[in-house]
């Protein structure tokens, strides 16, 4: 029982605990609805010196100078995509964990769903092919030739006695 | 009888076979290529070809060059001049590695060479230039990052250069170096003397 109610403490305590966050306490903006909107962008801002964390994960100074910067920019009334453009001004598209769909990242955004269906009709054309060429098979070649019926019964008819031996 | 049983599929198609492998060189030879294609950390700037950034850093309280008191940042100053924008702290490491450099390229009059003094402490910062000499004609403080911030900067030491009519030429991450200072930096600086 004890162990019951152990196991029980620690499965809730882990369950509990919030993820880890490097936002400190005299960071956070008093507006509810604007802290969460600035915390929204910090996670999907790139931290330029961990570069892979966002500025809602990382220690790093700058991430904690530029989580000061966007909590800043809103509370002086900037919209979220002004925040925005305000770092990648800055720090360019690299400060965003999520790259834009614009006519260079094209590429990038459309190779997986292109594989996928490219993949998808090759599979499609070589399965039906297969299957055409199965049913396409000459229907001669499914019965035996008079010849090879004639063989199989002297092959048939030698076996026989031999048996009975 | 024995006809042997032949493949329907036309001759010129059997290539396809090959197409997996082919990919699959394709990929592995372009990570292998990104895998020695340079630090991935050094991010190329954002600013490149544009003006540098309007903001004006205060001075540092009680550095004086031959009697007159270095002044701070103020923008105006890019223009007509060729300019070196370095950016560094006393307390970082590699700052204290491109210090003699700097010095030696300040010697160059065709040039000015502006520090901005990210996150540090006044004392520690004169301490510092006393140390080294002063390669610095301005010294703008940023005192909390955000002027920095401003230049793209995310990590000292950085340098910049700037051309005459004030817009960002060059950015060079990292500390500049006796390798790096021929070969990269003051090309780049030639390139900006002789451009418009």
């Amino acid at each position: 029982m004890k162990k019951l109610f152990a196991s029980l403490f620690i499965a809730a305590a882990v369950s509990a605990a919030p993820a880890a966050h490097a936002v400190q306490p005299d960071e956070i903006m008093v507006d509810p609805a604007k802290e969460a909107r600035a915390r929204d962008l910090s996670r999907e801002l790139r931290c330029m010196v961990c570069q892979n964390q966002s500025i809602d994960d990382s220690d790093a100074p700058l991430a904690r100078d530029l989580r000061l910067l966007v909590r800043e920019r809103i509370a002086s009334g900037d919209s979220d995509s002004q925040v925005i453009d305000f770092l990648v001004a800055r720090y360019g598209e690299f400060v965003l964990l999520k790259p834009r769909f614009s006519p260079h990242t094209l590429l990038l955004w459309l190779l997986p769903p292109l594989a996928l269906v490219g993949g998808g009709l090759a599979l499609c054309f070589y399965s039906r092919r297969r299957s055409n060429t199965g049913n396409a098979t000459d229907p001669s070649l499914l019965h035996l030739t008079e010849e090879e019926e004639a063989k199989l019964e002297r092959l048939l008819a030698a076996d026989a006695p031999d048996k009975k031996t | 009888m024995s006809a042997p049983i032949t493949s329907d599929q036309p001759r010129s198609r059997r290539w396809l076979v090959a197409l997996p492998l082919i990919g699959f060189i394709a990929i592995a030879g372009l990570l292998l290529l990104r895998l020695y294609g340079g630090d991935p950390s050094r991010i190329p700037s954002a600013l490149i070809g544009r003006p540098a950034p309007q903001t004006t850093l205060p001075a540092l309280d009680g550095l004086v060059h031959n009697g007159i008191p270095v002044p701070g940042l103020d923008p105006a100053v890019f223009k007509g001049k060729v300019s070196v924008v370095n950016v560094w702290a006393s307390w970082c490491v590699p700052c204290h590695d491109e210090a003699p450099l700097l010095t030696a390229l300040a010697r160059d009059t065709r040039l000015q060479i502006i520090g901005i003094n990210y996150k540090d402490s006044p004392d520690n910062a004169r301490r510092f230039l006393g140390r080294y000499g002063n390669p610095f004609t301005v010294v703008g403080v940023d005192g909390n990052g955000r002027g920095s911030i401003e230049w793209g900067v995310y990590g000292v030491p950085e340098t910049f250069v700037v051309g005459r009519d004030g817009t960002i030429r060059y950015k060079l991450v990292g500390p500049v170096t006796p390798a790096n200072l021929d070969s990269v930096l003051k090309v780049e600086i030639e390139k900006a003397l002789h451009g418009s």
